[in-house]
């Protein structure tokens, strides 16, 4: 952590602090230096923490009004909607709260592809980032069940399901998840559970998270490595406070929105209806955030394969820091990967409106193709870019392009008394 | 330690690790095996069901471990139809005397083999059942025909206790 010694200004203070260095870490997060050219890209971090410390709190209070039982459960969350004092509330809060986290999620994860962020010395801080987001994923999976309406009923049997394209023991991993022989009460008891645990799992990697940030500190705009603290740097507060806690209320907004004018907008009508193992509904989709990964599933004619192709679309992430070769962070001097960047981010988008559409026809080819580039994305261009592409000079510092760019004259003639000593 | 020496601490490390191996394994099993099928789930193996009031071209759904049984009373024209197809043509090569003994009656899971939702009754390209989530359409005989199903549904342990009642499990 921070290098510089701390002592605490009293006395009981400084027989606290010899005992647990609890101040030394508070001053640490205070004074910490942030490079001073973070833009409004980098608050989601900021914002995925309150979107998570959100889930934790409105959940705990949704558990204690919910009854985990396959006979209880829909009319339970019927309960909480119509009976329990501003239960609608906190249930809205709840649901759309996992929309507004993988919102924010995908914010931050599209960031760090654009300015590098996951390249080295950083890459361990990107590997945890994806292990929370498959967490995020799981624990998003496990709630939807819990109303045990028949989009959760059937949602949870189809991914369930997914195991069992494992050869072998496939059906045998499948009915020990279930309990059973199919989706019912032991399912839904123990995804409860999980649904739980996985939250307080998800905030011990956040600290990890942070923790591995702070060895390298931020990744910049500029994508550079920058002295610390320096003149290219503000202490964390109150200057980087400040901009997030502006940038949260902003989010706010739009996370009350959903509340309070379109709660359902994000869901399906038809968890409205309790679970039924009889009926299938016409057209099961996942969440909106699924859905990019259920098209890669979709695509794919064979069971096994297109489970394996999901799955990779996924792993891939994990090995972007060593399949990215360029040595360049920002694709604000990468000119080729810059436009590719915004090829992926139309891929994706593609992928994810035709995971929502029915798998067939032209939606289906549009999807393969998709599919097909989102690995191409992957594991041909980015290796080869780092090789073919001419980037573009970079600057030594944060602070050197704008000097250089001002008005200033005695400035410019130092820089230019600078650039003859070079 | 420079040569290759056996030692008494060598044992006991050995011992150790082996006995300690042994009581992880003893205390993680159970932590696993507890979420397999209950002795309460295993109990409702079998079904019994009335099929005294079917006429043919029915289907009724029944509840067996959870999952929903089609019970078909076949038509002659679904019969011949289901009879008439080579095994060439199919994806996953069973004959329709294989999957019905009694060819008038149809029993089988009702639970597509994608990824298990339920297949619709009297719909699809091949006039049998069609899987709404990912479009797999089985034939008369509930053989998977075409979209992404890997088998043909799957036909449980049953027999006929008597001409009116049929005993699933």
């Amino acid at each position: 952590m921070s290098d510089h010694q701390y002592t605490p200004q009293s006395k009981f203070g400084k027989w606290f602090n010899d005992r647990l260095p609890l101040l030394t870490l508070a001053n640490h997060l205070t004074d910490y230096p942030t490079p001073k050219n973070l833009n409004y890209w980098w608050t989601f971090g900021g914002i995925l923490t309150f979107c998570l410390i959100t889930q934790i709190v409105t959940g705990l209070v949704l558990a204690m009004h919910y009854i985990a039982h396959a006979d209880m459960a829909f009319e339970s969350v019927e309960h909480i909607m119509r009976d329990v004092n501003y239960g609608w509330l906190i249930r809205y809060i709840h649901a759309n709260g996992a929309s507004m986290f993988f919102l924010a999620v995908y914010i931050h994860i599209f960031r760090s592809l654009f300015y590098g962020s996951y390249k080295s010395p950083r890459e361990i801080i990107w590997i945890i980032g994806i292990i929370i987001y498959l967490l995020m994923m799981a624990a998003a999976f496990m709630g939807y069940v819990l109303p045990w309406g028949q989009m959760s009923f059937w949602g949870a049997t189809v991914i369930t399901n997914l195991f069992s394209a494992i050869p072998l023991v496939g059906e045998g991993i499948v009915t020990w998840l279930w309990g059973g022989y199919s989706v019912d009460n032991p399912t839904l008891t123990r995804f409860f559970t999980l649904h739980y645990l996985i939250p307080f799992l998800i905030l011990g990697l956040v600290v990890l998270h942070i923790w591995a940030l702070h060895v390298p500190g931020n990744n910049n705009p500029v994508g550079i490595d920058i002295k610390k603290p320096s003149k290219d740097t503000v202490p964390f507060h109150p200057y980087i406070v400040i901009k997030d806690g502006f940038a949260l209320l902003m989010f706010m907004i739009v996370f009350a929105f959903f509340v309070f004018y379109t709660p359902n907008i994000l869901g399906h009508a038809d968890n409205y209806i309790e679970a039924d193992p009889l009926v299938t509904p016409a057209h099961i989709v996942p969440e909106w955030y699924l859905l990019p990964f259920y098209a890669i599933l979709r695509s794919v004619p064979d069971k096994l394969l297109g489970v394996v192709a999901m799955l990779s679309a996924i792993f891939i992430l994990a090995a972007l820091p060593w399949l990215d070769t360029s040595k360049i962070r920002s694709a604000v001097f990468r000119p080729l990967y810059k436009q590719f960047y915004w090829i992926l981010v139309a891929d994706v988008l593609i992928l994810g409106y035709v995971g929502a559409m029915p798998a067939e026809g032209l939606y289906l080819l549009i999807a393969r193709v998709a599919t097909a580039y989102y690995f191409l994305h992957f594991l041909v261009v980015l290796p080869i870019l780092g090789f073919k592409e001419r980037t573009l000079p970079v600057p030594l510092s944060i602070t050197e392009p704008i000097l250089a760019g001002s008005p200033n004259l005695a400035t410019a003639r130092e820089n230019k008394r600078l650039d003859k000593l070079k | 330690m420079s040569e290759k020496k056996t030692h008494r601490r060598d044992f006991l490390f050995t011992a150790t690790y082996a006995v300690g191996a042994v009581g992880v394994g003893a205390v993680v099993w159970p932590m696993i095996d507890q979420m397999n099928p209950d002795a309460s789930v295993k109990a409702l193996a079998s079904t019994e069901v009335d099929i005294s009031s079917m006429n043919p071209g029915k289907t009724i759904t029944v509840l067996w471990r959870g999952k929903p049984v089609f019970i078909r009373r076949r038509t002659q024209d679904e019969i011949a139809e289901a009879k008439s197809v080579s095994l060439k043509d199919l994806k996953h090569p069973e004959k329709d005397e294989d999957r019905a003994k009694n060819p008038e009656w149809l029993v089988m899971l009702g639970v597509c083999t994608h990824l298990g939702c339920v297949p619709l009754d009297q719909k699809g390209d091949y006039n049998g059942w069609f899987c709404p989530c990912h479009g797999s359409h089985y034939d008369t005989s509930g053989r998977i025909r075409k979209g992404p199903a890997p088998t043909n549904m799957e036909i449980p342990k049953y027999e006929f206790v008597n001409a009116n009642t049929i005993k699933i499990g």
